[in-house]
């Protein structure tokens, strides 16, 4: 058998490697630094793959021309970083309400405003809690290194189209910018057919109309009980991964790079014999709250959360409502371009630990 | 084995062409490896630096509090950096810009660290190609280190130029041996 190709690439390299992967046939794009690689990379590879690639005149266009592009059931996809994110979240909404599977990237960097260009992870709220007018969600994904963002790059085309959803790929800076290993490996992504459903031409059958506009107030009640079933069907598709033993003390809770900081910083602590464990929200939305509540039930000692995150607590309020008051939930703040060293999580960790008077084993 | 790489200098000097070439040979030669660029705006002149870490494990953070090794083009990152590496840890130093005889705590420093000054700008220079100092640093750090081997650089080195730039991967070699051979004459590798 051939072996796969295995390059050294960027996390956003990844991003495109995986949509290409998955046979992605539209980007529309408008620069924004830290993503600017996803758009240069595209830009050399779709058109020869008979794929478009175009840069838009503002964040606005880019993503009603994949809402356009959508509409005929074409796999789509775009990117941005946080200011060029809120700038889409206006036909997010109407995505969402026309049940079109598009694919979003959002690298974070610092906000509010304008913000700066260093690393970030701001947008957890605006990722998870529907982030345009109206009740709706995406499929949030978030990836811890190059190898995943390729892999779920790709699986978030399938995910778009098996619950016509969109699906966000959230990513911080430092990601996005490092390079590391990625095996571009051959992924099994499965298709649904637009046929039965996109604008794909109206011979032979009857035309085919999308609208988000419901006045007749039975009709929009309709439509929101069916987006919201949608939503809680997507429960099946939480990821996530745990590293736990029988009597952890304190479990770290972190997404993206901040839980490779956090990895780090346990394994380290566990080579000496402290009692600490890991859990990674893959799946932001829809987050894993059940995995977590059951570790916190079924600890045999009093168990300690800590939250760090590269924004000033935003993924601690889902954890402190997975873990509904049976555990005790810490947050670390770190604001963006405050990055910690493991060593720093390490001396938050042995704090939490003293303070539940556990002893070295 | 692991090695926590931090290369630090002007932004110019090829500090981030380095690392990444450090980063690629070492994938060729079956580590596990990250490299993070400092990531900001920065600017031809202003101080730049990056970090390499190559592991045979799984590699969790990709940054550094403490690393295990430096490359110190410039005296800013010597001041900077130093402080920071591990006891016992080795720093490769660009001996034309941080001068031995002007570090106030050199025997402190050795005692602690092995240091190899290197005069990678002169080196660079004796080829007529002073923009190859980084290499001829890359050079002694193939030497010191024995992570990779000459063909894994070569093979690295020749995939990041690509067709466009072909034409600079002899003088790059030359370097690289400049670097690698001054290490064999004036230190003791074992």
């Amino acid at each position: 058998m051939k072996k796969d190709k295995k390059i050294l690439a960027k996390g956003v390299e990844a991003i495109v490697f995986g949509a290409l992967e998955a046979e992605c046939k539209c980007y529309f794009g408008y620069p924004i630094t830290p993503q600017n690689d996803i758009p240069e990379l595209m830009s050399r590879e779709l058109p020869k793959r008979g794929g478009v690639f175009l840069q838009a005149e503002s964040e606005l266009a880019a993503i009603n021309m994949i809402l356009g592009a959508c509409a005929t059931g074409a796999r789509a996809m775009t990117s941005s970083s946080s200011p060029g994110i809120s700038l889409m979240c206006e036909s997010f909404s109407y995505l969402a309400a026309l049940e079109f599977p598009a694919v979003v990237v959002n690298v974070m960097r610092g906000g509010p405003g304008l913000g700066g260009i260093e690393t970030s992870q701001g947008d957890y709220f605006q990722a998870t809690k529907g982030s345009g007018h109206g009740d709706f969600r995406f499929l949030v994904l978030a990836p811890s290194n190059a190898q995943e963002a390729y892999e779920l790059t790709a699986k978030a085309f399938e995910l778009a189209e098996k619950y016509r959803n969109p699906v966000m790929v959230l990513l911080d800076a430092i990601l996005g910018q490092m390079k590391e290993p990625l095996v571009l490996k051959k992924l099994k992504i499965k298709k649904y057919p637009p046929e039965t459903w996109a604008l794909t031409g109206a011979k032979g059958r009857n035309s085919r109309f999308f609208r988000s506009l419901f006045l007749d107030a039975e009709e929009l009640k309709q439509h929101n009980l069916k987006l919201m079933k949608k939503y809680q069907s997507m429960q099946k598709e939480i990821r996530y991964e745990a590293k736990i033993e029988e009597g952890d003390m304190v479990l770290v809770v972190a997404f993206g790079s901040m839980a490779r900081l956090a990895n780090e910083a346990i394994e380290d602590l566990r080579n000496k014999g402290y009692q600490v464990g890991y859990f990674r929200p893959i799946t932001l939305y829809p987050f894993p709250y059940k995995p977590l509540k059951e570790i916190v039930t079924q600890a045999k000692k009093p168990l300690k959360i800590l939250v760090p995150e590269q924004n000033c607590g935003q993924m601690v309020e889902d954890v402190k409502l997975a873990v509904e008051g049976k555990a005790e939930v810490i947050s670390l703040p770190y604001p963006p371009s405050v990055v910690p060293f493991p060593e720093d999580l390490k001396k938050e960790i042995k704090k939490c630990l003293n303070l539940s008077k556990s002893r070295k084993v | 084995m692991r090695l926590e790489l931090i290369i630090a200098g002007f932004g110019g000097q090829g500090v981030l062409f380095t690392g990444n070439l450090i980063a690629q040979a070492s994938m060729l030669a079956d580590y596990h490896v990250t490299y993070l660029p400092v990531y900001g705006p920065e600017m031809r002149g202003g101080t730049c630096n990056c970090t390499v870490v190559i592991s045979k494990k799984t590699i969790a953070s990709p940054l550094v509090l403490n690393p295990s090794f430096l490359i110190i083009l410039n005296l800013p990152s010597f001041l900077k950096f130093l402080p920071r590496l591990k006891n016992k840890g080795k720093a490769i130093i660009n001996s034309d810009l941080v001068k031995p005889e002007e570090i106030d705590n050199l025997e402190v420093l050795q005692k602690k660290h092995k240091l190899y000054f290197v005069p990678v700008n002169s080196l660079a220079e004796s080829l007529g190609k002073p923009m190859l100092a980084n290499i001829c640093a890359l050079g002694a750090f193939y030497k010191i280190s024995k992570i990779f081997s000459k063909q894994n650089f070569e093979e690295a080195l020749k995939y990041m130029l690509g067709e466009s730039k072909a034409h600079l991967i002899e003088p790059n070699l030359k370097a690289f041996e400049l670097g690698s051979k001054y290490i064999e004459e004036h230190y003791q590798i074992r």
